[in-house]
């Protein structure tokens, strides 16, 4: 994909896996933690990729992505409860329905909102950092209460559906079906957004207009019809990844997008602004990192994951993949 | 005597000149105009939003950085207090050493925050606060043994400051002379005198340097300014007030838990104080809070209304409904980003310029 592919982030996170087994001792609950941890880290890395692109490609930082997370989630528990004969029955296949339409439908309904979020809330404030952060953080307040409107304060049970529940055993370890699953529809997205990128001419010119925007533009493409398309897949995928998440803690609260878009930040920080490799990265070390320490210290989780983000910066204050022109 | 006291920064607009001494009387004689208990909790509440939404400005108008850690400090002072005070007991020692704690792990985190996050990118330091404030709240309510949990801490405060002592038999002005009198003028000191240190800070050649951030922070670190080490003193020092104002809550309230100080709904409420009161003028700090917080009870007491009025339609009802007045303050919020970015007192000062 690259042509001189740096290797040393690649090594992070086999490396802090290894350094966990120590401490954890037993290989196969090591085993569990790392397999739970990989799920949360590719669901994680579905929601982080459409931000850190639109960041690299507008210098737009949305503080109001966690909405189309909820959003997502939100759109799955009214689907989801409205096929109950399709996620209760036995067949894996009608599970799968049912799940892959809660999926299409929460994207395309994040997508939406992510298309007035961006016409309304975001255009009026291109290349004004402060006022960016302030506005979208509002419209986060404003997404979040609205979805409070709708679904109500409270918090919502979103049960994985009969034949995705339970767990394999492999030795003693004992691995979700649903967090392999996590795991498979991760890295087809990450598959996509690699071909995407590094193989179609959209994706030539995202690439571009991440290293150098002006230059794009003087070369007569409208970066701005590119970045509208990135903002509104971006959401999509984030309404994507609420599912996913949604239905990996199995219940669904209206401030779920508050509470995630935290790990994102940590995700994108570390994995460098813009750079989806690097938020790969992130994004498996920040799973990896919440399971172990949520296992060893419960009470340390998020601590443990700022503390990891610390420690790369000092590494490499830009971020694994530093991005060029940032 | 009171331009020196004003640190030269005069208010430049006499309908300013007139609200800001009708602002610092009324709250001067808050006690005896407005009696009542829930009177004088308001005023004092007044008190410690202006330090706290003031010190906010220091960092946002005036630096030109967002930081959503102002709460954690706001909360560490408060902690202070409540700690020290229900651990070590009623004395004013104890209240003293909790909030020198206070302070200094204030001066830590912010100088370790400060470091990690505006050496490389300011806008960094917006996504790190963040995620160190919800951490930080996540811890505070985990640590039930020291912080309380979620139910938080009520604690007692040295005698002379307890509503149970009386200093006067007959009241004075139909107001009873006792600690909680003392103590709103204690507040009402402190306040005071933080805001003017606020005033002299924004207006000394250090300030002057944060604005030359603001504006160019590229020019700035040109001219010879190392832009980092400013930052990071502005951002220092605004938790350190922050603090301060925790410690003002605390003893006001005698009780503090992760929703008083604590919560993400009052860095919503400070930023939407910034922006309406004026960012970059200390000012506008005093006339948002005294705005925002009347308004805040009587907004509910609207919606209430409004809500029981069209309660034929439900998703209007709902809409209306007092428990989502965030819903309306957020749209106020991006309204007032949009249109109304230099505040009411940036207003005011450009209509006396006409």
């Amino acid at each position: 994909m690259k042509t001189n592919l740096d290797i040393k982030p690649l090594l992070l996170v086999p490396v802090l896996a290894l350094l966990a087994l120590p401490l954890i001792g037993s290989v196969d609950t090591w085993l569990t933690l790392s397999v739970a941890g990989l799920a949360m880290g590719m669901i994680i890395f579905i929601m982080a990729s459409g931000l850190t692109l639109v960041f690299g490609l507008m210098d737009v930082l949305n503080f109001g992505h966690g909405v189309f997370i909820a959003l997502g989630a939100f759109v799955a528990t009214s689907v989801l409860s409205g096929m109950v004969d399709w996620t209760q029955s036995q067949e894996l296949w009608r599970n799968l329905v049912a799940v892959g339409s809660a999926m299409a439908l929460a994207m395309v309904a994040a997508a939406v909102i992510g298309l007035a979020f961006e016409r309304f809330i975001v255009r009026p404030v291109y290349g004004q950092h402060l006022k960016q952060i302030l506005i979208t953080m509002g419209g986060m307040i404003i997404g979040e209460e609205i979805i409070k409107v709708i679904w109500g304060p409270l918090q919502i049970a979103l049960p994985l559906p009969e034949a995705m529940r339970g767990s394999l055993l492999w030795g003693d370890a004992s691995i979700e079906k649903y967090r392999l699953m996590a795991v498979v529809v991760g890295l087809v997205v990450f598959a996509l957004q690699a071909w995407t990128l590094s193989r179609t001419k959209v994706g030539l010119l995202i690439r571009a207009g991440v290293q150098d925007r002006e230059m794009v533009e003087s070369l007569g493409y409208k970066i701005r019809r590119l970045f509208v398309g990135v903002f509104v897949v971006g959401s999509g995928l984030a309404g994507l990844g609420g599912v996913m998440w949604g239905l990996y803690q199995q219940n669904v609260v209206p401030q779920i997008g508050a509470q995630v878009d935290v790990l994102i930040f940590i995700v994108i920080i570390m994995g460098g602004l813009g750079s989806t490799g690097g938020a790969l990265i992130g994004a498996l070390m920040v799973g990896l990192m919440a399971n172990y320490t949520g296992f060893l210290l419960p009470k340390l989780a998020l601590f443990s994951n700022i503390a990891l983000m610390a420690a790369i910066l000092l590494w490499r204050p830009q971020g694994v993949y530093p991005v060029a022109n940032r | 005597m009171l331009k020196r006291l004003l640190s030269n920064d005069l208010p430049r607009s006499t309908w300013l000149a007139w609200t800001l001494a009708g602002v610092l009387l009324g709250l001067a004689f808050a006690p005896f105009l407005f009696p009542g208990v829930k009177a004088l909790s308001v005023a004092a509440k007044i008190l410690v939003f202006i330090v706290l939404v003031a010190s906010f400005d220091l960092l946002l108008g005036y630096t030109g950085i967002v930081s959503f850690a102002h709460t954690m400090f706001f909360g560490i002072g408060a902690y202070g207090v409540a700690m020290s005070s229900s651990h070590w007991g009623a004395t004013w020692s104890s209240l003293g050493v909790g909030v020198v704690l206070a302070l200094l792990l204030t001066l830590v985190l912010a100088l370790l925050i400060g470091l990690f996050s505006l050496r490389v990118r300011a806008i960094f330091f917006a996504m790190i606060t963040l995620a160190v404030a919800a951490a930080f709240q996540t811890l505070a309510s985990q640590l039930s043994e020291w912080t309380g949990g979620e139910d938080g801490l009520s604690f007692k405060l040295p005698a002379l400051l307890l509503p149970s002592t009386e200093f006067s038999d007959t009241p004075f002005w139909g107001v009873n002379i006792d600690g909680r009198l003392l103590c709103y003028y204690l507040l009402f000191a402190a306040a005071l005198l933080q805001f003017l240190m606020l005033l002299r800070i924004v207006n000394s050649p250090f300030g002057r340097v944060l604005q030359a951030i603001r504006e160019n922070e590229f020019r700035a670190e040109a001219i010879g300014y190392r832009v980092v080490v400013y930052r990071t003193l502005s951002s220092v020092l605004s938790a350190l007030f922050a603090c301060m104002a925790g410690v003002m809550l605390a003893l006001w309230l005698r009780y503090n838990g992760p929703d008083t100080s604590l919560s993400f709904e009052i860095m919503m409420d400070v930023l939407l104080i910034v922006v309406i009161g004026g960012m970059g003028t200390i000012y506008g700090s005093a006339i948002g809070a005294v705005l925002f917080l009347w308004a805040q009870s009587y907004l509910q007491d609207l919606l209430r209304w409004a809500s029981d009025a069209v309660s034929a339609w439900p998703l209007l009802a709902a809409l209306l409904s007092p428990d989502r007045w965030l819903l309306w303050l957020g749209l106020l919020f991006v309204l007032s980003v949009y249109y109304f970015p230099t505040g009411i007192v940036g207003r005011l000062r450009a209509k006396a310029l006409l």
